[in-house]
């Protein structure tokens, strides 16, 4: 076959059904492709969830509300209850003084308020300094770990500010914004108590 | 304040090139001398702009307006050639002076992944307009101050002695690296 | 025999990045780890294999003109479904690689390809040309990535090495990308000398 020539009819119409048909290609990609993002989305929030939270029977995603921090603003809290009883709840917290940008963080807490587990969502933390938050907060050494510690007696904070979490070496700043993530995830987490019914809004889980 | 800090944090803390490594290319390709560095500078901080702007509009009131976000890529890319394209036109009719000084450099910037990059990277951290042009500009000096303070060390290399194997392009990344670290220095600052 | 010398071709004798110096930028930012480096590469691979075939098989019906734009289009068609289908069956990757799945686009090795082999060849020998170009490319960014995590943190695809404080941490951070590339250039550079 011959090469068409570069007239103007024959560019615009070649590039028109490059475009349409890669237009229909894509839609037909990301109408495939949705479902399956969304179901990888949900199990991981999911998962996430059940590894900070005493065991759970219910769906945490259904119950989630929105709580307010004591610094006005609102983090969402999934409740976790066994046979109809609160055992505890999830809350996704942030902060932004993190040393490069925003932390998230998932903080499981019991109802007496004992800080169950957590898991770091996403960060921008230096490799190898700040990055260390994901296993340093749960090694078991020295007062590093933050995990089994009530904050109903208070917030947490390192031990340079008078507090008695251990820092992680040569990252304090990153420390610092670990533990006021931990601090407003609690602090969201008893400003709405279930019981009082404060904030509630039920089923408001679409972020 | 808000606007000084993107501004501080594009140019220092999250430079493009040493830090996200973006629009590497031309900055390994055209950083012989300062003063090409610096008509490329020009080229793609004119670019970086206006694309950052048009491809803003048309992904807020175009792809998600009709649901279209899967089209984000083809579109904003499409979009950056044409600019290119329209502005090499505009430039050569209206200012053959400065189309002069930069001609050469426009076909090159629709494939430096610097244009593309920072109009996603408006999207994904949700700016509004005018945060959305700060960053582009910001970025774009932060492009340009890379950029030709790494021509002013390769023109000094050019002149030393340099070991057999390490001649041009490994050198010119160990540079490149060495560079990275000082800019490392400013990190934390915001 | 001949595929089979073009397959090579792109891997050795005109390896994309440390021969021909093509598409810098994901080779330095996705190359924290070996694995990384190996998932950035094995994407790209796809694009290039399957632009250069696509491109080639409709090289007669794109005018000249107009072929820059026709085979960027071609390329975003690729490209978007597999950043989609890494979002949604490889998350982890996903979120590793970020923004460099989307800027496969723009990486000149694809469109330098397109021009320059699948634009004036077949369909088949277009396809090894691709598959040969971004297999080199997945070598030079799982070496360089494998050289980086050894250097910084003592493991290649999480195998242990060296006690993980011997590492020096710049190596997994940006100057240490700069620095690692220069050095295994400078070597490869020798090594074809002899």
């Amino acid at each position: 076959m011959e090469k068409l020539k570069s007239t103007l009819p024959n560019m615009f119409l070649s590039l028109m059904i490059t475009c349409s048909a890669s237009g229909i290609i894509l839609a037909g990609a990301s109408l495939y492709t949705s479902g399956p993002i969304a179901i990888s989305k949900a199990a991981a929030l999911e998962k996430a969830i059940k590894d900070v939270t005493p065991e759970f029977d219910n769906n945490p995603l259904e119950d989630s509300y929105k709580g307010v921090t004591a610094d006005g603003d609102s983090l969402l809290i999934y409740p976790a209850t066994k046979d109809g009883l609160p055992v505890g709840v999830a809350v996704d917290s942030y902060t932004k003084n993190g040393f490069s940008g925003e932390i998230k963080i998932i903080v499981g807490f019991d109802t007496e308020g004992t800080l169950v587990n957590y898991s770091v969502l996403q960060h921008a933390e230096t490799p190898g300094l700040g990055s260390k938050m994901e296993l340093w907060f749960r090694t078991d050494k020295n007062k590093q770990s933050v995990i089994g510690r009530s904050l109903a007696n208070g917030n947490l904070s390192v031990t340079k500010d008078g507090g008695d979490v251990d820092a992680i070496t040569a990252s304090t700043i990153t420390s610092r914004a670990f533990l006021n993530a931990v601090n407003r995830a609690y602090s969201a987490y008893k400003g709405t108590d279930s019981t009082t019914g404060a904030t509630i809004k039920k089923g408001d889980n679409d972020e | 304040m808000e606007y000084i800090l993107i501004f501080i944090a594009a140019v220092f803390v999250n430079n493009i090139v040493l830090s996200q490594f973006l629009g590497i290319c031309p900055f390994l390709g055209v950083s012989r001398k300062v003063e090409t560095a610096g008509g490329m500078s020009a080229a793609v901080t004119f670019v970086l702009t206006i694309a950052t702007i048009v491809t803003f509009i048309v992904q807020k009131y175009v792809l998600d307006a009709f649901g279209l976000g899967f089209m984000q890529t083809i579109t904003f890319i499409l979009i950056i050639a044409s600019l290119v394209q329209m502005l090499e036109i505009i430039l050569k009719k209206v200012s053959p002076a400065l189309y002069q000084a930069l001609g050469v450099y426009l076909p090159l910037i629709t494939t430096n992944c610097c244009v593309l990059g920072v109009a996603i990277m408006v999207i994904q951290k949700d700016y509004n307009l005018l945060q959305a042009v700060v960053y582009a500009i910001s970025t774009a000096i932060g492009f340009s101050l890379a950029l030709t303070i790494f021509a002013g060390i390769r023109e000094q290399l050019s002149v030393t002695h340099v070991p057999e194997g390490m001649k041009g392009t490994p050198i010119a990344l160990i540079t490149a690296g060495l560079l990275a670290m000082a800019f490392m220095g400013f990190s934390g600052i915001v | 025999m001949n595929n089979i010398k073009i397959l090579l071709n792109g891997i050795i004798r005109e390896n994309p990045i440390f021969v021909l110096l093509l598409g810098m930028c994901p080779t330095l930012g996705t190359t924290s780890s070996a694995i990384n480096g190996m998932g950035m590469g094995l994407a790209t691979t796809f694009v290039l294999t399957c632009t250069n075939m696509a491109i080639s098989a409709l090289k007669n019906l794109i005018p000249n003109a107009v072929r820059i734009p026709a085979y960027v289009v071609i390329i975003a068609t690729f490209v978007t479904p597999l950043q989609m289908f890494i979002e949604a069956f490889l998350p982890s990757l996903y979120q590793s690689l970020g923004l460099f799945i989307p800027l496969i686009v723009v990486n000149c090795i694809v469109l330098g390809r397109a021009e320059a082999f699948a634009g004036k060849h077949g369909v088949v020998p277009s396809g090894f040309d691709g598959l040969g170009t971004g297999l080199g490319f997945t070598l030079a960014l799982t070496l360089l990535g494998a050289t980086r995590e050894l250097l910084g943190s003592g493991k290649v695809f999480n195998l242990t090495f060296m006690p993980e404080e011997y590492g020096s941490l710049i190596f997994v951070l940006a100057p240490g990308a700069f620095i690692a590339l220069g050095f295994l250039i400078a070597i490869i550079n020798k090594v074809r000398k002899v």
